[in-house]
């Protein structure tokens, strides 16, 4: 019976002129334009410079800078003062103040003081430029030192960083959003009324809602696989058995979710709405964009009860690090008891009768 | 033997009253109507007896099941039709037949004999969505899914609400057809001619029941005088006739008002005559019989 119920939400599926074509456009939209877009590489930050050395060496360091691809050089001013006024125009991010003796310091061998003041109303922007000229001031032995040492992403591309998230995001959204819609949409047409006087038990009625996700969900992740891989060169660093292991548990968790919201909702809207609140805290609180370990101690605690944290740990860990099922153990874990727990109330909160 | 008994039965949403104690029982083979207008309650009773929604008070039993605990083998025995259309207008009709007997454990040939009249008529769009049939072909669909694992009971809701004539003297029929496999069939229409066909019915109002027999003796009880009168101007005349004296009541009905009188009244010429008087002109009054639907009038204005 359990088949004829999936084949059922299959032929549903692929008669609607919709679902079909949203589980394959959408994945491959997002993939060949969020990774260029959703980048926090800084590049191209204005820098004016308050040269007042006049010196060779201090010409050379402003040439050096401005051939770095994150910085071009807007004007070199005598005084700090007038450097400032640019930044107060906002023509510039940062200022380089090089103070007179500068060369004089260096040639003795002596250390000097570059002060670099960054505009940090964009704050990652001003950071990570900051930290930027740090690294060419310290290259110039100008008595800076900074050593950046950045681990698995050696040349600190954002978008190895990104790839998994969107993977993460565009599951979630699919495989929580479309349940969600799903048996509520049976409410609105009223067919529920006919199967809920039919003696199909609870169980195979969710279960015959969930088991079409999960392989939407894996067609999902086989378009952002192939293409991170055929337009990114991104391969996972380790086994995909793990993303496809993780994938599976994750799917059977969110869909539930979509499932129990759907169970409680009178209308799509309602559903939407609801299903939309919770993908946003998802999508803010689960360390996609912004790292859990930064977030004040109470956000940690709620982001540890959020299926997805775990879910992206799993993909960012194989992808970026190659870890495999013993050093995931707790996300897996986690994943597993989030599924149970919302599959096992998705059955129960489901009621054939008021 | 009763096939569908009712005790009591209350169930109030929020403030509404939606059934007052309401009993009933229904014999087994037997076709029975309910009657009433629109809120009047027949949905929430139908929908208690098909367990899918639980009384606030009372107790029912269909064929010895009782809906609100042994609601699971109540299912495999009877088949209901909502109201509202309720099968999947993205399959086809033959992929609707065949979920619904996969759903009930068993196949269409197997079910077949039963729906054989009205698969017949289906055939020719049997790969047609069930979306796109007319509101005839449609019900019959409804019918065929509901009958399709060969309940002992069958509860129709509105079964011929928005469908054309024909179609519903058609579905009449198969369900007379049905009635006499042995089938329990309870049936709720708004219309009074439908009653008719139905071995026994009930007026519903207001969540109650008020009457409960077979047509012919609703009819035959009326126990009334009962006249219709007529005139060229129609949206008057009701307020003239009952300011007449020894009209008990009357009510408008079709393209006349009918009307029914006490002892005092002084007959239908001096009454044609006032109406002359007063300006009425194509005056006719004349003494009628009863019809289902002044039984029911005389009930619900009671």
């Amino acid at each position: 019976m359990l088949k004829y119920l999936i084949e059922k939400e299959f032929k549903q599926f692929f008669r609607n002129s919709f679902l079909p074509r949203l589980i394959i456009v959408f994945p491959i939209m997002i993939m060949l334009v969020m990774p260029w877009v959703a980048t926090l590489d800084i590049r191209g930050v204005n820098v004016t410079v308050a040269d007042s050395d006049r010196s060779t060496l201090s010409s050379r360091l402003i040439e050096k800078i401005n051939a770095s691809e994150y910085f071009s050089v807007r004007r070199v001013t005598l005084s700090y003062a007038d450097a400032l006024e640019d930044v107060d125009d906002g023509l510039s991010d940062l200022v380089l103040d090089i103070p007179s003796g500068y060369a004089d310091s260096l040639g003795r061998g002596k250390s000097c003081k570059i002060l670099v003041a960054v505009n940090a109303v964009n704050g990652t922007k001003g950071y990570l430029g900051g930290n930027y000229m740090a690294g060419i001031l310290s290259g110039t032995g100008a008595g800076v030192d900074v050593s950046v040492l950045n681990m698995y992403n050696p040349t600190l591309n954002y978008r190895q960083f990104m790839i998994p998230a969107f993977l993460a995001v565009l599951i979630m959204m699919l495989c929580g959003f479309l349940p969600a819609l799903n048996i509520v949409s049976e409410k609105e047409k009223g067919t529920i009324e006919q199967i809920n006087v039919t003696p199909v038990g609870k169980f195979q009625f969710i279960f015959a809602k969930l088991i079409p996700y999960w392989l939407i969900g894996f067609v999902v992740l086989a378009i952002c696989f192939l293409l991170g891989w055929l337009v990114y060169g991104y391969l996972p660093a380790g086994s995909f058995i793990v993303i496809l292991a993780g994938t599976f548990v994750f799917i059977l968790g969110i869909s539930s979710i979509g499932l129990i919201i759907s169970n409680y909702s009178q209308s799509m809207q309602q559903s939407m709405l609801v299903m939309f609140f919770f993908i946003l805290i998802f999508n803010l609180m689960s360390g996609l964009f912004t790292p859990v370990r930064s977030m004040p101690g109470w956000a940690q605690t709620i982001a540890a009860c959020i299926p997805p944290k775990y879910f992206i740990e799993i993909l960012r860990g194989v992808y970026q690090r190659g870890c495999g099922f013993s050093d995931l153990g707790i996300q897996f874990a986690a994943l597993t008891i989030f599924a149970v727990f919302f599959g096992l109330s998705a059955v129960l909160t489901y009621r054939k009768r008021a | 033997m009763d096939s569908i008994i009712a005790e009591n039965i209350s169930k109030t949403y929020g403030t509404v009253k939606a059934l007052k104690e309401v009993s009933l029982t229904v014999q087994k083979g037997e076709l029975f109507g309910l009657i009433g207008a629109d809120g009047a309650g027949k949905t929430t009773l139908f929908r208690i007896l098909a367990s899918l929604i639980l009384p606030d008070a009372g107790k029912a039993s269909v064929e010895g099941l009782d809906p609100v605990s042994d609601y699971r083998r109540l299912r495999c025995i009877t088949g209901y039709m909502p109201g509202r259309f309720s099968l999947y207008g993205d399959l086809t009709v033959e992929e609707n037949i065949r979920f619904y007997a996969t759903v009930f454990g068993t196949t269409l040939e197997a079910g077949r004999v039963l729906i054989d009249d009205i698969y017949k008529q289906l055939e020719p769009f049997r790969n047609r969505a069930a979306s796109r049939l007319s509101g005839g072909m449609k019900q019959k669909l409804a019918l065929c899914c509901a009958l399709i694992h060969s309940p002992s009971v069958l509860f129709l809701d509105e079964p011929t609400t928005g469908v054309d004539p024909v179609s519903r003297r058609e579905f009449w029929l198969v369900l007379k057809h049905l009635r006499e496999s042995g089938m329990t069939v309870m049936v709720s229409t708004p219309y009074m001619e439908e009653a008719g066909q139905c071995g026994r019915i009930a007026f519903i109002k207001e969540g109650s029941i008020l009457y409960s027999e077979t047509p012919g003796r609703i009819v035959e009880s009326f126990g009334e005088t009962l006249y219709a009168v007529s005139s060229d101007r129609m949206h008057t005349l009701l307020d003239d006739v009952r300011s007449f004296t020894g009209i008990k009541y009357c009510y408008s009905f079709g393209d006349s008002h009918h009307f029914v009188v006490d002892e005092s009244f002084s007959g239908e010429k001096a009454l044609a005559g006032y109406l002359a008087g007063i300006g009425y002109g194509n005056i006719t009054v004349k003494k009628i019989q009863p019809t289902m639907e002044d039984c029911y009038m005389k009930l619900s204005l009671r």
